[in-house]
């Protein structure tokens, strides 16, 4: 909040329900050139729907999402276009393409080559397919899958795919960059090896914004978090803001044994979103 | 069961728990004679059998083919010839006979034993075949007694021998003219295998061909032997190419008569359809099982445009005219029809166009003036279509090859013709296929929702793909209709007993293998021919064909022309045993 760049990213009331489950609920974001933000919260919280709502994938029932100043279409397609990249929670790799190949569909929306020039393959044709190849392999070089770039996706071990999902996600040329778990079901070498490659990624002037549980990736990397429970943000900051937050301890490590105890127990690791929201919305229906 | 089986453990070789018992019994033999008495006894008893083929083995020659004749081989036992003297280069293989090594890239046994099943499973199903139609063993003469006695040691000593599997040796790349030697031989040889295939002129030889083929296949490709000349071809792809065509270009001269000419149009229509099929079902995952009503629609536009007496439209356009005027109604059809149904996914899609395509089958047959306006005259179509002339030249009547005696024929002509068009297809399949937009095809087929996430417009991409398979229908369609002289409705429909319909098109694309080019050309050919060849047994011709579908798929499952991203997962899996943990990627984590 404190630098002074132009919001590149601005959510503003973000809403979303299912039936009469509120995933997310009024949402505020804002995201400025060369930040890295993060997104936490318990499992459930509506982190990765609210991402989902971002890129389009869900139309938010309530809220714009704008970037750049330009209001964003519900279009994932159109959002890509428009310069907002994304990662999947679990990887969603184009499996039997090659590595090489899925960086190439990530150059679909900044390449304009149809069918008729496939067709004809004139000069122009194999400048701009030679020039995505170079752009593809330099981001292989990138997050360091140069040398296996004619394997096939599925074929690679976790981290690197989750690298190669990244690299994808680059190749659309993007000024932000949406990371859902980057790290999940890393070791900790390739946590700190992905926590580099944000850093540079950053550096290369994306800003991006993770979600992530790995509270210690998180502090080491983010200018800000903001914290999302039950679907709303209870408090956005820097980290001694967030780690010193009450209601933060309370909605990951439940209230102290000391206060009176209720009949409601601490909810120490929510289920997911579907029991712990639509709970309290059952009876009003 | 803690025998040791004969098997690798590849996972092509996982499922067969059926043939496991056998399997198991035969392992058993492993090792029961020294290595060297194995490979002789395999190497004796493949010439043995050859021999025997020299003899008469049966006594009367009402079983067809006339095996009576002792000094020369006949119909099936050319069969068992070919088998065994495959079986012999094999085994010469083993011996380290310079030359031969590129046959056994994985180690000898494999083959070996793949190739002395193949002797044994063509003779013995010819000695069957005789017993069985001639009633009792009694009709055996003493050479089929030997010839079906000579296979066994070979059998015997292959599955002794001890098994040497092994990861295939890197490619040592030859000199590029010693390549292309290969692949003119190789398409001599794909020629010459399907001139026989063309020419069978009785069941039972088609379906021992199908056996010796089929064996002889499967041991080639379990050998590495296929693989290694995959990557040769793929090397080698403008030179393979231009081979495959003048071996294609070849055809219809090995042929005596007009029939067979006839049947390799109609293979090349329908495969050429399967081919853009291919585009659609292949390489975009949209599964369509009304595309023959494109064909259709440009068979019927053609013969409307064609200047029959029966047309309703009575002009007559040039037929370069009336082929564009084809592809770009089906062009206009593939958006109408697309359009509305490419906003589903899976199996919705694929129920609504079976319901589009049965619209096409009932409007045109409704169009007849009296439930509709008067345009397709109904069920009975529109017959005399004429002849196509193309720039001077009747395609109806017989030319001579310049000042030789070598005829092309009325059906050869249009033989040539659809090779034109299906060169356009191929080169349209392969070169859209690799590109921007075949990348975002694949893309879809991968993961629809990541593709539109990494900005490809998911309806517009794939309305590109079902218009353009449309289109390519539509061309082959155009001819087609010229081909049989007159169009009718009745092989537009979902499934029927002959091809083309659009379960024998999606069936060819599965069959041959998804995704590439060669394979739809090879299923539509096999499925054009097995219906076809198995007239002899009535009644019962659908079963089989049905029987043949399902052995194909169960052991063949990826299709007869695996896909280059299935070898390269094969390829890959000699990597370190990381790879197979992506398995578990899915599970890692709950969430969307």
């Amino acid at each position: 909040m404190s630098t002074g760049s132009t919001p590149l990213l601005d959510a503003r009331g973000v809403t979303m329900r299912f039936g009469g489950l509120t995933a997310v609920n009024d949402v505020d974001l804002t995201v400025r050139e060369g930040e890295i933000i993060g997104l936490i919260g318990p499992n459930g919280a509506g982190k990765t729907t609210f991402f989902n709502c971002l890129t389009g994938l869900y139309v938010p029932t309530e809220g714009t999402v704008s970037y750049r100043d330009r209001v964003l279409p519900p279009k994932p397609h159109l959002v890509t276009q428009a310069g907002i990249a994304r990662t999947f929670q679990n990887i969603r790799l184009f499996a039997n393409m090659t590595v090489l190949e899925n960086v190439l569909v990530g150059r679909h929306t900044r390449t304009r080559e149809g069918l008729l020039s496939a067709l004809i393959r004139g000069p122009g044709y194999r400048r701009a397919e030679a020039d995505s190849r170079e752009k593809a392999m330099a981001l292989l070089e990138f997050t360091g899958l140069a040398d296996k770039a004619d394997h096939l996706a599925r074929n690679l071990p976790y981290g690197e795919q989750r690298k190669l999902e990244i690299a994808r996600a680059m190749a659309s040329e993007p000024g932000l960059l949406l990371l859902d778990e980057p790290t999940a079901g890393m070791n900790p070498q390739e946590t700190r090896a992905a926590e580099e490659l944000v850093f540079a990624i950053r550096d290369r002037g994306i800003a991006v914004l993770v979600i992530e549980h790995d509270m210690r990736f998180i502090f080491n990397l983010c200018d800000r978090t903001a914290v999302l429970v039950q679907g709303r943000k209870i408090v956005e900051g820097d980290r001694e803001t967030v780690q010193n937050d009450e209601r933060v301890i309370t909605a990951y490590l439940g209230e102290p044994l000391e206060q009176p105890s209720t009949d409601r127990p601490a909810a120490e690791q929510p289920a997911d979103a579907h029991t712990t929201d639509a709970q309290p919305t059952e009876p009003s229906e | 069961m803690t025998t040791k089986t004969a098997y690798g453990n590849r996972l092509s070789d996982l499922p067969r728990t059926t043939v496991g018992a056998i399997a198991d019994l035969l392992a058993r033999l492993e090792g029961t004679v020294p290595a060297p008495v194995a490979r002789a006894l395999v190497a004796g008893g493949a010439v043995l059998t050859a021999a025997s083929a020299f003899l008469g083995w049966t006594w009367t020659a009402r079983f067809p083919g006339d095996l009576t004749v002792s000094g020369y081989p006949g119909g099936l036992q050319w069969l068992t010839v070919a088998t065994a003297v495959l079986l012999l280069l094999q085994a010469l293989a083993a011996y380290q006979v310079p030359g031969l090594k590129v046959l056994a890239p994985t180690g000898h046994t494999g083959p070996l034993r793949g190739l002395a099943l193949t002797a044994f499973a063509t003779t013995w199903f010819t000695l069957i075949a005789i017993c069985y139609e001639l009633g009792g063993l009694v009709n055996l003469t003493t050479g089929g007694v030997i010839a079906g006695l000579a296979v066994l040691p070979a059998l015997f000593g292959a599955l002794a021998l001890p098994t040497d599997r092994r990861p295939a040796p890197p490619v040592a790349t030859a000199n590029p003219w010693v390549e292309r030697a290969g692949i003119v031989a190789v398409a001599a040889i794909g020629l010459g295998v399907f001139t026989y295939a063309i020419d069978t002129d009785y069941g039972e030889l088609f379906v021992g061909f199908l056996v010796a083929a089929g064996f002889a296949a499967g041991s080639y490709a379990r050998s590495g032997a296929t693989q290694r000349l995959a990557q040769l071809l793929s090397r080698q792809r403008p030179f393979a190419s231009a081979a495959a065509f003048v071996a294609a270009a070849l055809f219809p001269l090995t042929q005596t008569n007009d029939h067979n000419a006839n049947v390799g149009v109609n293979i090349l229509i329908f495969a050429t359809v399967a081919l853009g099929l291919n585009i659609v079902v292949g390489l975009t995952g949209l599964l369509d099982l009304g595309y023959v009503a494109f064909l259709g629609v440009g068979a019927y536009t053609a013969a409307l445009v064609s200047g029959s007496q029966f047309s309703t439209i009575h002009t007559q356009f040039p037929f370069w005219a009336a082929a564009l005027l084809g592809g770009a109604v089906s062009l206009v059809f593939g958006v109408l029809i697309g359009a509305p149904t490419l906003r589903l996914r899976g199996d919705y899609l694929a129920i609504v166009t079976i319901g589009f395509g049965e619209i096409f089958h009932i409007t045109v047959q409704n169009l007849d003036g009296s439930s509709g306006p008067k345009l397709t005259n109904g069920p009975n179509g529109i017959p005399q279509i004429p002849d196509i002339n193309l720039f001077g030249l009747n395609l109806g009547s017989v030319h001579h090859l310049g000042d030789t005696s070598i005829t092309i024929g009325r059906f050869a002509n249009y033989f040539y013709l659809m090779l034109i068009v299906t060169l356009i297809v191929v080169a349209v399949f392969s070169r859209a296929g690799n590109s921007r937009i075949g990348r975002a095809w694949i893309a879809i087929r991968e993961d629809e929702t990541a593709a539109e996430a990494m900005g490809i417009n998911g309806f517009r991409t794939k309305l590109i793909a079902f218009a353009l398979g449309a289109t390519l229908a539509g061309l082959a369609g155009t001819v087609s209709a010229h081909v049989t002289y007159n169009v009718v409705p009745d092989p537009y429909v979902f499934a029927g007993s002959a091809p083309p319909n659009s379960a024998f098109l999606l069936a060819a694309v599965v069959l041959g293998g998804m995704g590439t080019v060669t394979g739809p050309l090879l299923g539509a050919a096999l499925l054009y021919l097995i219906p076809d060849k198995l007239v002899f047994l009535q009644n019962y011709q659908l079963l089989a064909f049905g029987v043949a579908l399902v052995l194909l798929m169960r052991f063949r499952p990826e299709g007869i022309i695996a896909n280059r991203r299935r070898q390269a997962e094969f390829h890959d899996t000699d990597l370190p045993a990381q790879g197979t943990a992506t398995d578990t990627v899915g599970l890692s984590k709950a969430g969307a």
